[in-house]
């Protein structure tokens, strides 16, 4: 058979950096991202922003980082309330790591309406 | 008041640098070398002929030697070894007392070690297994420009490896067109594209002209996805002043990061452009072409652990290390041991790995691990699980011999390793379970769907020539 000459067009997309180019993730799979922070020993932080500013460094952050938290359930809720509140911005979950200053896992939960 | 007096003539060396009761200091440089005498010498007097001819000795007895301390400044074999399943070699153990090399010189610390002595007529073969830096040595040491934790801040990557290709063809593009293959993975979910080393600055493509189409390239497809995106512009030249000339025009045109080839320039080029990236917020990665030249005889050269425990005192915020699974030479267990090297802060002592001293890297940043050649999508599982989030996943073949082009391909890339980074997050064995992990991503992703039938039946499957000794 001959091989097809038809290919894709693949299309440009904003992707928001890690796993941004896996399908929106349902409340069972957020949850065990979060429990994986958790079980690093990472402390769990919520940032959000107007997409107009996501490519800055910085984003607003939603409360403190909630620092020694274990309890999956109130992470969770906390995403929830801060997309609620800012439903026009990004919401992005991360997980800090003191041990090498840096985050063990970012990415984009919750993306603009 | 001496007691020594001066008798011309020819000694044995193990009367002075045989010291089998030797306690090696905390401030010492420690060398572990497999050596392979010629038949008939006694091991104690091979031993201690490298480490004589390491340090301060020389055939024959000077009598200047005697206007210093030669107790203070000589190198000492302190033990042996037998090499497992080999009896025809051993493992010297060789002290340096801290004040024979030039503080932040790896050069020097080379130039002595791996000098002259490997040209030895007593001996067959001889090959520097690791270096045991002390701490007090490190830290006259500039290391990496940014280290892994300012690069991931810079480049907003967190929580997985970075996904990289090297532009091919890797000789005859023009500068718009090769711009265009950049742009192409870029936009298309790859992290960092990369010159081959061989692209320097050719009359198909001079430096400069390059240099500017890929900075076009980077920024278009950073807008459009809304990612942080990279080229390693490669800047190894002829002469240090060309180096340093690339070097500017890339920072001036806006790329976070460069490149280098650290054996074929050298360390001296190496350590100087690395201090020129710190003073100057450039990220370096870098290559090692002729690695292979020097690592791959078991018995003589120098480990590539070696030369990556001097490159992350040298300087560079990547190192390729081989990909263990892909079509370079590469075994597990010893790649895991220098990835550590180029990556902890502490390395214990692990001959399953093939590391013979406890390492202290101090406050050294860590180098990004690289692994390149020869792999697709379907390594993906093995390469997340060998190689943890602090490396640069290459594919370049795998990125720009997708049906669809480079940007379908590097999709697919991205896309497998995002699966791949999430199922483990989720506690599944994913090297176990990579056919199920994959084929369910490919569900929501034709481009991976078909990158998994492009290359389904390539594999690589040869003997590792430079395997750990067992016995």
């Amino acid at each position: 058979m001959a091989q097809t000459n038809t290919t894709g067009d693949y299309q440009t997309t904003q992707t928001l950096e890690t796993f941004g180019f896996l399908p929106k993730m349902d409340a069972s799979e957020i949850q065990a991202q979060v429990a994986y922070i958790i079980a690093n020993g990472w402390s769990p932080a919520i940032e959000h922003e107007h997409p107009s500013n996501a490519f800055d460094h910085y984003w607003t952050m939603w409360k403190l980082p909630f620092f020694g938290e274990t309890d999956i359930g109130t992470v969770l809720a906390e995403l929830e309330a801060c997309h609620r509140t800012y439903p026009d911005h990004h919401v992005r979950l991360l997980g800090y790591d003191s041990y090498t200053q840096s985050q063990g896992s970012a990415f984009v939960v919750f993306e603009a309406r | 008041m001496s007691t020594k007096s001066y008798q011309a003539g020819v000694k044995e060396y193990r009367d002075k640098y045989w010291t089998p009761d030797y306690v090696p200091l905390d401030t010492d440089l420690l060398a572990c070398f497999k050596v392979t005498g010629q038949p008939g010498v006694p091991r104690e007097e091979v031993a201690a002929a490298v480490a004589a001819e390491s340090s301060t000795g020389t055939w024959s007895t000077v009598w200047s030697e005697l206007l210093t301390d030669l107790e203070y400044y000589k190198g000492r074999a302190y033990r042996i070894e037998d090499v497992p399943g080999d009896s025809e070699s051993f493992y010297a153990f060789v002290a340096y007392p801290l004040d024979l090399f030039e503080e932040g010189s790896v050069v020097n610390v080379l130039t002595s070690l791996v000098g002259n002595v490997f040209g030895f007529k007593a001996l067959k073969h001889l090959r520097l297994e690791d270096i045991r830096f002390p701490i007090a040595y490190i830290k006259t040491c500039g290391g990496p420009p940014a280290g892994i934790q300012v690069e991931r801040d810079r480049l907003n990557k967190y929580g997985r490896p970075m996904l990289g290709a090297t532009i091919k063809p890797k000789l005859g593009l023009s500068a718009k067109n090769y711009g265009r293959a950049v742009y192409e993975c870029l936009r298309g979910g790859l992290d960092l594209t990369k010159d081959d080393e061989n692209v320097n600055s050719q009359p198909f493509m001079r430096w400069r002209d390059r240099f500017e189409f890929v900075a076009e390239a980077i920024n278009k497809a950073q807008q459009e996805t809304g990612e942080r995106k990279g080229h390693y512009l490669n800047v190894t030249a002829s002469t240090p002043e060309e180096m340093y000339k690339r070097a500017e025009f890339a920072k001036e045109v806006g790329c976070p990061i460069i490149m280098h080839d650290f054996l074929t320039g050298g360390f001296t080029a190496n350590t100087g452009l690395a201090n020129w990236c710190r003073n100057n917020g450039m990220l370096l990665h870098i290559h090692r072409a002729m690695h292979a030249v020097i690592d791959r005889h078991p018995k003589h050269g120098i480990h590539f652990r070696v030369l990556a425990k001097c490159l992350r005192l040298s300087g560079g915020d990547h190192l390729h290390t081989g990909t263990v699974v892909g079509k370079l030479e590469g075994d597990r267990n010893s790649t895991l041991g220098f990835v550590d090297q180029l990556r902890e802060s502490f390395v214990p002592e692990d001959r399953s790995r093939g590391v013979f001293f406890d390492q202290d890297w101090g406050s050294m940043p860590g180098v990004f691990a690289v692994a390149s050649g020869g792999i697709h999508v379907w390594h993906m599982p093995a390469l997340v699980t060998i190689f943890g989030d602090d490396s640069v996943l290459q594919f370049g073949g795998g990125t720009q011999g997708h049906p669809w082009g480079n940007a379908a391909g590097a999709a697919a890339n991205r896309v497998a390793l995002e699966a791949s980074v999430k199922a483990r997050n989720e506690g599944r064995e994913i090297e176990k379970e990579a056919r199920d992990i994959l084929t369910d991503a490919a569900r929501t992703s034709p481009e991976l769907a078909i990158a998994m039938e492009t290359w389904k039946e390539i594999k690589f499957e040869f003997e590792t020539v430079d395997k750990l000794d067992v016995g």
